[in-house]
């Protein structure tokens, strides 16, 4: 296989280098001091986490170049740990690599494969134990064994059912319901079409009903995204441009991607970006993808006004928010 | 005897009464370890382990995993009175009221880091020098599991402090879980006890964060340090090296006081890491909520690959009969890195059937010498890196004056057309490699003393090579193609067909090589300056 | 009173006592003068006021903004910004911009306090819009709540400046500068005018009061020490992996080769 024609010889291993402790006593006094030195300022540093620990208040603070202000409590215990731990670590590499012995020792290795006197062996009693237990001849017992054993995996799996609910259709549906109010978040305050000034946008969550609690999952599917531009600056088809009020345009803020929160507002350009995944939405455009991995528009959440003038949902949102999932229909 | 002899006797003797381990150990003592600083990359992974366990038991006597809303009354000020999960303010108790918490939380996330970073640069000596080789394929699959097991052990850390980036970093896991087809919206309800965060997930990672994982760790690690230990560690090629035996020194004394040095070495330095660079300041990030969001999200590196691969992927998706497939989840988080981890586990397999050879290594490769696998390599972390820098295209964006836009570009055209090249460069620089230790040998060293000879001519003196450099740039092997047979002596074809001809192609490819010189070539050379 | 008793002879003593009451004296009228001076300027100052900032505005900055500041190929209208407006962008060095092709970044400003009130005057003159404010009206230290603030911020500052205030990309090139060091008045200004890309925060969206307490929490993130060692920019997991890498890694592979090196 290989064209190894004629190798150069192999010199054999070479012999240990003479270091200077080897052959000079002084140099080996030396050595011993500097690992007995290194094992010393181990003991200083635990010393001085021990200090640090107990008196030195965490209300310290002292100024250090590079690390700027710095907690002195912290930095004292961390100090003292690390260089009572580094030291004894060096102190036993020097003491190694400067004292212990450096002749390169030599072990043969043994092949790994068995002899095959042992493997015969191993065949002939596994071939015997199968014939004593008499397997081969009673097809019964091995199919129903192996038919019991592939049930009995099955509650391990049926077990795990009590994890969760069934997803049902909770992906589909939000809090916001026709004629749901619009919220401040945080503030839980009702917002009038006035309150936004052109260029102005708002975190907005559905009104808590009394004695309602919002919970994280709420916030999840029903955090919106209100931006007021003027109503000339769209670009929307009839019926989307009726799900804004007054140039008040309302997205869903969880990212049609993977749903983090898409609030990246940039004023001059009108786009939305995820800092995720850097998906960019057109919010002239009904949140349309101009870059990045998204594959969708963000939800657009139809508003209008109540009597009060309080800004409120038209309607549900007409799609599920959030990533896409095996369910969805578009 | 002294006293301590003594004591040292009757307690040896009472285990090896009840054991019968003496001889063992005395084996296992003179055991011969081979010396060089690349073999002990895997040693920080594994002292690493030891850090994070006992730093991270330390952090589980004050965390509580629990995402019970709680108003926050510790001593940090700007959170005061916030309502928060159980978990972030255990996580803000432990940083700012129990003395030395904040340290060993550090200390856990530097070690976590370092933990990731080691096992990847062994990962990388161990290709390179082509230690997986027979015998050693089945170390080499237990490596991948651990370096899987890392990523996610790591990101379900990162998770439970449960601070805003965390649970980001949870929602972005729950996107990809609820991508996949048919079973995903289950297998998301169910892992979540409902829908997206629910007041389940902390309390069920944290089980798995520090008993079903860790478990699985320490199986796994025994289980590689054993084959290691029986299957004799790999040497660099050299004088008196071969085969048959190992180079080195014995573990005792030498390696049980360098390795166990090593070990409080390690854990100094990622003290000091922990004591003077902060690493994930939850108490800035604040508690989760899916509403908010910080610019310049970003995973910790060991999944910022992933994140680089999930941002410059096209925005596909497909809606047909009433479903949905996300291409633009599953293709960068699930089958690109399905592949490329099926690829690196199987690759030992692949290359023992592209080279034809079935036989035992225990010398290593100079990665020079196998041209083919160290520009395969390279190729592979090109395209990683392409994919890691992309996962902080934002931060590099704002501090070296570039638009997200260009990266994202950059990185998809990067990732396709960068690989190849590295390929392409990396075989081109082994190969001149080659032929420089050719020169080397045949030539000897150059020394920049110029001689004038008596006819005028200047020539530079070569220094002659000692004979153990010459044995050690020569002693690899040069494997020959596989030669292709299509039919057989008596005209029958050969039913592997394509499989054949594959095999034939890589294997040629394989044995690209500049013809090392021969022990006649060196000898010619040799009587020719004497 | 012993002191007094004691010196009321020496020869100084007079001296002193003139120079005391001649003090007191300029110190009440001054401030006599100057409080209405604030409040009901004459009619004939504030109309010097335009003036000079007429004349400030003909010079510095028609050339993009236009003669009546109507706005050109490159600068927006400034007709309603409002005096707000031009103290922030003027009174953080912003503009004048000297590089069109980037966004306008914070700079030492070219015009002093005096001719950017004059600017800010002659401007909000063309339209009404939002007056500046002093940094003595922003009473975040007494008004402001620091974790409100903080909820405040993450919900509606962090997605562009960051969790730590620290800045954050935006798309092609533009971003969110960093909010440390930035005066308090130009905080507020920035949120009632929404300077360049930024969206506009109004008063019943965001309060004045929690407006007060962003600027509280802004002001606590910037002054907080380093309190788990150096801050690493504070810009997440990215520079964390970089000094895992090089730091934590480098040193630990140093280790490895002293450790196998052979010893003299």
């Amino acid at each position: 296989m290989s064209n190894q024609l004629e190798p150069l010889a192999d010199p054999g291993v070479p012999v240990a280098t003479v270091r200077r402790a080897d052959i000079d006593p002084i140099a080996a006094k030396r050595a011993e001091r500097q690992v007995a030195l290194l094992f010393s300022l181990s003991g200083l540093g635990t010393l001085l986490f021990i200090y640090s620990f107990f008196f030195i208040k965490d209300n310290v603070f002292i100024f250090l170049p590079v690390l700027g202000n710095t907690n002195a409590h912290q930095l004292g215990i961390g100090i003292g740990m690390a260089a009572g731990l580094f030291f004894i670590g060096v102190g036993l590499v020097h003491w190694a690599k400067t004292l212990m012995p450096n002749t390169p020792a030599v072990q043969e290795r043994k092949e790994l494969r068995s002899t095959d006197a042992d493997r015969d062996g191993l065949v002939a009693t596994a071939k015997e134990g199968v014939a004593t237990a008499g397997l081969g001849r009673r097809p019964l017992i091995k199919a129903s064994l192996a038919g019991a054993a592939a049930l009995a995996g099955l509650p391990a799996v049926i077990m795990l059912r009590d994890l969760g609910p069934l997803p049902g259709n909770s992906l589909n549906e939000t809090n916001w319901k026709s004629g749901t109010k619009l919220v401040t978040d945080p503030g839980d305050r009702p917002i009038k079409a006035s309150d936004l000034e052109v260029g102005a946008v708002a975190q907005v969550l559905p009104e808590l009903l009394p004695g309602q609690k919002r919970t994280l999952e709420d916030i999840g599917k029903d955090a919106v995204l209100l931006i007021r531009l003027r109503p000339a600056e769209f670009q929307l088809d009839a019926e989307r441009l009726s799900w804004t009020h007054e140039g008040i345009i309302a997205f869903s803020k969880i990212c049609s991607h993977m749903g983090c929160a898409v609030a990246l507002y940039e004023q001059t350009t009108k786009h939305l970006l995820c800092p995720c995944h850097q998906s960019t939405f057109d919010v002239t455009r009904a949140a349309k993808v101009i870059f990045g991995p998204s594959a969708r528009p963000l939800p657009q959440l139809a508003i209008t006004v109540d009597g009060d003038g309080n800004l409120i949902a038209k309607q549900p949102f007409s799609e599920a928010v959030g990533p896409s999932f095996w369910e969805r229909s578009s | 005897m002294s006293a301590g002899e003594k004591v040292v006797g009757t307690v040896a003797n009472y285990v090896d009464e009840r054991t019968g381990a003496a001889a063992w150990v005395k084996k296992s003592l003179n055991k011969v370890f081979p010396d060089h600083w690349s073999f002990m990359l895997g040693e920080i992974a594994m002292h690493s382990f030891v850090i994070l366990l006992l730093t991270g038991t330390f952090l589980t006597f004050w965390y509580e995993p629990s995402m019970q809303t709680v108003v926050y009354e510790g001593s940090y000020k700007p959170l005061k009175d916030v309502e928060m999960s159980a978990a972030y303010a255990s996580t803000l108790h432990i940083s700012f009221d129990v003395r030395g918490g904040l340290l060993m939380r550090q200390i856990h996330h530097w070690a976590a880091l370092i933990f990731a970073a080691a096992i990847v640069v062994h990962l990388m000596r161990v290709f390179f020098t082509g230690a997986f080789r027979k015998p050693r394929e089945f170390n080499w699959l237990i490596g991948i599991a651990l370096l899987t097991l890392t990523i996610v052990e790591g990101l379900l850390g990162y998770s439970l402090p449960d601070d805003l980036l965390s649970g980001t970093g949870m929602r972005i896991a729950q996107a990809i879980m609820q991508a996949i087809p048919v079973v995903g919206t289950y297998l998301s309800f169910f892992a979540f006890g409902g829908p997206f965060p629910g007041e389940v997930l902390i309390p069920r990672i944290y089980t798995l964060h520090i008993l079903l994982i860790p478990g699985i760790f320490l199986a796994l690690i025994t289980a590689h340090v054993m084959l290691v230990w029986y299957q004799k560690h790999t040497q660099y090629p050299g004088p008196g090296k071969t085969e048959k035996n190992v180079v080195g020194y014995r573990i005792w004394p030498i390696y049980a006081a360098k390795t166990g040095g090593f070990l409080f070495i390690i854990f100094g330095v990622t003290a000091f890491l922990g004591a003077v660079a902060s690493i994930n300041p939850v108490w800035l990030f604040g508690p989760y909520t899916p509403g908010q969001i910080s610019a310049g999200s970003q995973p910790d590196w060991y999944m910022g690959w992933l994140d680089g691969f999930v941002r410059m992927a096209p925005p596909l998706e497909t809606h047909a009969f009433g479903h949905t497939i996300s291409w633009n989840i599953l293709l960068p988080g699930v089958i690109v890195p399905g592949i490329l981890f099926t690829g690196m586990a199987l690759y030992p397999f692949i290359e023992s059937w592209m080279t034809g050879d079935k036989r035992e290594h225990h010398i290593l490769d100079r990665p020079r010498n196998v041209p083919n696998r160290t520009a395969l390599g390279v190729m592979s972390l090109t395209f990683m890196m392409v994919a890691l820098i992309n996962g902080g295209n934002d931060i590099i964006a704002t501090h070296f004056d570039l638009t997200i836009n260009q990266i994202m570009w950059g990185s998809r055209i990067g990732i396709l057309v960068l690989p190849p090249i590295a390929f392409v460069i990396t075989k081109r620089i082994c190969l001149s490699l080659q032929r420089a230790d050719r020169e080397l040998v045949l030539h000897g060293k150059e020394t920049g003393r110029l001689v004038m000879l008596p006819h005028g001519e200047f020539v530079e003196i070569h220094e002659e090579l000692s004979q153990a450099k010459k044995y050690t740039l020569t002693q690899h092997e040069q494997l020959k193609a596989i030669e292709l047979v299509t039919e057989d002596a008596g005209g029958v074809l050969n039913p592997k067909g394509i499989r054949a001809k594959l095999q034939a192609r890589f294997s040629a490819a394989n044995a690209e090589n500049i013809a090392k010189p021969t022990a006649a070539e060196v000898k010619e050379l040799e009587g020719g300056h004497h | 009173m012993k002191f007094i008793s004691k010196y009321r002879r020496h020869k100084f003593a007079l001296p002193t006592l003139l120079l005391l009451a001649l003090a007191g004296l300029g110190f009440t009228f001054s401030a006599a003068t100057a409080a209405p001076a604030k409040n009901t300027m004459t009619a004939s100052a504030k109309t010097t006021l335009i003036e000079e900032g007429q004349q400030i505005f003909l010079k510095g900055c028609t050339s993009c903004h236009g003669l009546n500041a109507e706005g050109g190929a490159v600068a927006p209208s400034l007709i309603g910004v409002g005096a707000a407006s031009v103290d922030f962008q003027v009174g953080t060095g912003r503009m004048p911009m000297q590089d069109m092709s980037q966004q306008a970044m914070r700079k030492t400003p070219v015009y002093n306090e005096e001719q950017v009130a004059a600017l800010a005057a002659y401007v909000a003159t063309l339209a009404p819009g939002p007056a500046a404010l002093r940094n003595e009206d922003i009473t975040w230290e007494r008004d402001g709540n620091t974790a409100e603030g903080g909820e405040l911020f993450r919900n509606n500052c962090a997605m562009c400046h960051n969790f730590a205030g620290q800045g954050g990309a935006l798309t092609q090139g533009k971003y969110a500068p960093t909010l440390m060091g930035v005066e308090p008045k130009h905080i507020y200004e920035a949120l009632i005018t929404g300077p360049q890309s930024m969206p506009v925060f109004s008063d019943k969206i965001i309060t004045p009061r929690e407006k007060l307490s962003v600027i509280k929490w802004i002001k606590s993130a910037e002054s907080e020490p380093s309190l788990g060692g150096a801050a690493l920019g504070r810009v997440g997991p990215v520079t964390e992996g970089l000094v895992a890498w090089v730091l934590g890694l480098g040193l630990l592979v140093g280790c490895c080769v002293w450790l196998t090196a052979k010893a003299r």
